[in-house]
């Protein structure tokens, strides 16, 4: 992602999300119980949970993707960026041919401008001719992302963006969405990578088999377990442990 | 929807290994399809080996004689003979697949048919050796040969018929006829008729024999009625019975027409099927479809956009494909609007059967496979003559036929193919109809399994 790019952008409209007791089942089996929770805009908030804990599909009933089968959902839905964990591209089209797919089906009043925007942001201006097949994993992603903001969303929903990027890409990664949250974006991303949290999170919701354990600072989560406040990850496991899972 | 199809327009153009298959696949089942109906039928490869030492062939019938060799090498107009120059050498080239049969021709078949023609006894035969290894090329042998001999065996019948007329005729009539190289006066019934009714106009009314003479001529004036009805009875054996087709329902498509049709409708159906299965499966491979149904496209919409688009490609190449058949078939260019509609029709219905197929399928191998599956059995089906089976399985398989788009499509652009066809309309209600019914199948599927 492009530092430079920021200047270009404009404030994003100021958007909350709120949550009231979401569940979601497939067939026999809870994916979501009674999830609550209220996110202030701007914020930047990391959802984690062991495998099978439902990030995902909380993720996709925030995107509007799954419909929540009990609960109340505001601020959110389609009018929110979302960028899926598998990247959503058409592998045989260009970078560029991606973007104005999407930047039409979006309606946007300038699709090419917005293509445009967004290749500046993403830093893939020089490879806007490509076919996505041929990009790395992480300029895979990277298009992912900016698919996801093309719309300029008060609310971007991200499902564990920084999976495969290298270190590089993921520092850019996040000083871009640092640079988005800066501007009023309210951010939601899944990980499984608690470093992460710890270092640009700021909110915690601990999923475990569909229920919200907990909701807090990652320093509220260290305190909580009693445990030592340099380790999110060790407070997070023996968190889960405390709580029978 | 256009900025779906102009997407997939440029996905399909950069795969050109798939866009030269749609293209070339077509094209190529068309000028097979022509120069199969357009060539004449083959010959198969016979060993022809005849025993009948020269000179030895002829039969007398009568007055005349026939030559049975020149009946023989009749035999060789319907196969492509290799001859040999004895009975092994026949079998052998059998044997080793040089020739499909052996037809030989016994030294005793003058003899055999101069039996039955003079004492009514015997069976003349000319002998077959068939290859029994592939069972089709042996029906296509015997078919060629006992076809042939068919023709043969009327022709000899009418000759002997001809003869035996011929000599009736004589002996009514009376006139000169060769036997044993000698030329013979033959009275005739009419003028010994007439000499002896002169005769007894010349003997005295109560002179003895009259009476007798009087039987005579009874008789020979009943013979002469007898033998004048005769003629024309023999003369109508040879073809006793005349064929007198008319059609009074069906379809009066000319053959190779419908063969074209065929033709063109089986790459229909495969474009349409596969394409619209393939590029559906292909929104799940690259996982947008959750991203295009998140309030950018309706799935229902997504679903059209496939069939337009399957349906406008099988349409396409069908149409060059026509064009390419049309010059070894007559198909009639001024119905050219009506083929369009059909193959639009019937691109449509098989993009929407495609869409359906992709629907539940996950990824693009699973889909292109079960579209292959499904079309095959529902070519088959559709192509089972009316009259091949009967009872219960007729009406599923008429009821099979019913559901899918194939039967429809192949009876409209048959139809529109021929100006001496019923009309296309009620096909292409029917190809509407499924239309619109595999969409919303495919609509419901999409509901039921896309997001997982």
């Amino acid at each position: 992602m492009s530092a430079a790019a920021s200047t270009t952008a404009s404030p994003a409209p100021q958007e909350g999300v709120r949550a009231r007791a979401v569940s979601k089942r497939f067939g026999t089996r809870p994916a979501l119980r009674d999830v609550s929770f209220e996110l202030a805009p701007g914020e930047l908030v990391g959802i984690v949970g062991p495998n099978g804990a439902g990030k995902t599909t909380l993720l996709s009933i925030l995107a509007g993707v799954l419909v929540p089968d009990a609960g109340e959902l505001t601020g959110s839905g389609t009018s929110a960026g979302w960028v899926p964990q598998q990247p959503a591209l058409y592998s045989k089209l260009s970078v560029s041919q991606n973007l104005r797919l999407f930047a039409r089906l979006e309606k946007l009043a300038d699709p090419e401008a917005a293509v445009a925007r967004m290749l500046e942001q993403t830093g893939l201006a020089e490879r806007a001719d490509e076919e996505v097949g041929r990009l790395s994993g992480g300029n895979q992603q990277r298009v992912n992302i900016a698919i996801g903001l093309l719309s300029e969303p008060g609310v971007l929903l991200l499902d564990e963006p920084s999976a495969s990027l290298d270190p590089r890409q993921r520092e850019r990664l996040w000083q871009f969405i640092s640079e988005l949250t800066g501007r009023g974006t309210t951010v939601v991303f899944s990980t499984h990578d608690v470093a992460e949290v710890e270092r640009y999170a700021g909110r915690v919701l601990l999923l475990a088999d569909g229920e919200l354990l907990f909701t807090g600072t990652p320093a509220e989560l260290e305190q909580a377990v009693g445990g030592d406040p340099r380790d999110l990850e060790a407070a997070l496991v023996r968190f889960l442990h405390q709580h029978g899972h | 929807m256009r900025w779906l199809l102009i997407k997939d327009l440029q996905i399909l153009r950069r795969s050109p290994l798939l866009v030269g298959l749609l293209v070339v696949y077509p094209v190529a089942i068309a000028l097979m399809i022509g120069f199969a109906l357009s060539s004449p039928p083959a010959k198969p490869k016979v060993a022809f080996y005849d025993e009948v030492p020269r000179g030895k062939g002829t039969v007398s019938l009568g007055s005349q004689r026939l030559n049975v060799a020149a009946y023989a090498s009749e035999l060789l107009a319907s196969i492509q003979p290799i001859r040999v120059h004895s009975r092994a050498a026949a079998i052998a080239d059998v044997r080793d697949g040089r020739a499909l049969a052996a037809v030989i021709i016994p030294a005793a078949l003058p003899q055999q048919i101069q039996s039955l023609l003079t004492q009514g006894v015997g069976s003349p035969t000319v002998q077959v050796y068939v290859n029994a290894r592939n069972p089709l090329e042996r029906q296509f042998v015997q078919q060629a040969i006992s076809s042939r001999i068919n023709l043969v065996e009327q022709d000899v019948s009418k000759q002997v018929l001809r003869v035996a007329v011929n000599d009736l005729q004589e002996v009514l009539r009376g006139g000169t006829v060769q036997i044993l190289g000698q030329r013979v006066q033959l009275l005739g019934l009419r003028n010994a008729r007439t000499i002896v009714e002169g005769t007894l106009a010349a003997l005295p009314a109560n002179f003895p024999l009259r009476p007798a003479l009087r039987q005579v001529v009874g008789f020979a004036s009943l013979a002469i009625q007898g033998l004048g009805f005769a003629s024309p009875v023999l003369g109508s054996i040879g073809s006793p019975l005349t064929v007198d087709e008319r059609q009074v329902a069906g379809r009066t498509t000319p053959a190779d027409a419908y063969a074209a049709a065929i033709a063109v409708i089986v790459s229909e159906m495969f474009v349409g099927m596969l394409l619209a299965a393939g590029m559906l499966a292909v929104e799940r491979t690259e996982h947008a479809y959750p991203r295009l149904v998140r309030g950018l496209v309706a799935p229902g919409r997504l679903l059209a956009e496939k069939m337009v688009l399957a349906g406008g490609c099988a349409a396409a190449v069908t149409v060059v494909m026509a064009a390419f058949v049309s010059l070894f078939v007559h198909l009639e260019w001024a119905r050219f609007e009506l083929w369009l509609a059909a193959l639009v029709l019937g691109g449509l219905a098989f993009g929407a059967l495609g869409v359906a197929i992709g629907a539940v399928s996950r990824e693009v191998s699973a889909a292109s496979l079960f579209a292959f599956l499904v079309s095959l059995p529902v070519a088959f089906v559709a192509l089972i003559p009316a009259g091949a089976v009967s009872g219960p399985l007729r009406t599923i398989l008429d009821v099979i036929a019913f559901l899918f788009p194939f039967r429809p499509a192949l009876e409209a652009i048959s139809n529109a193919f021929s100006a001496t066809s019923p009309g296309i309309g009620l096909p292409l209600v029917h190809l509407a109809v499924l239309a619109l019914a595999f969409w919303v199948l495919a609509t419901l599927a999409m509901r039921r399994f896309a997001t997982r």
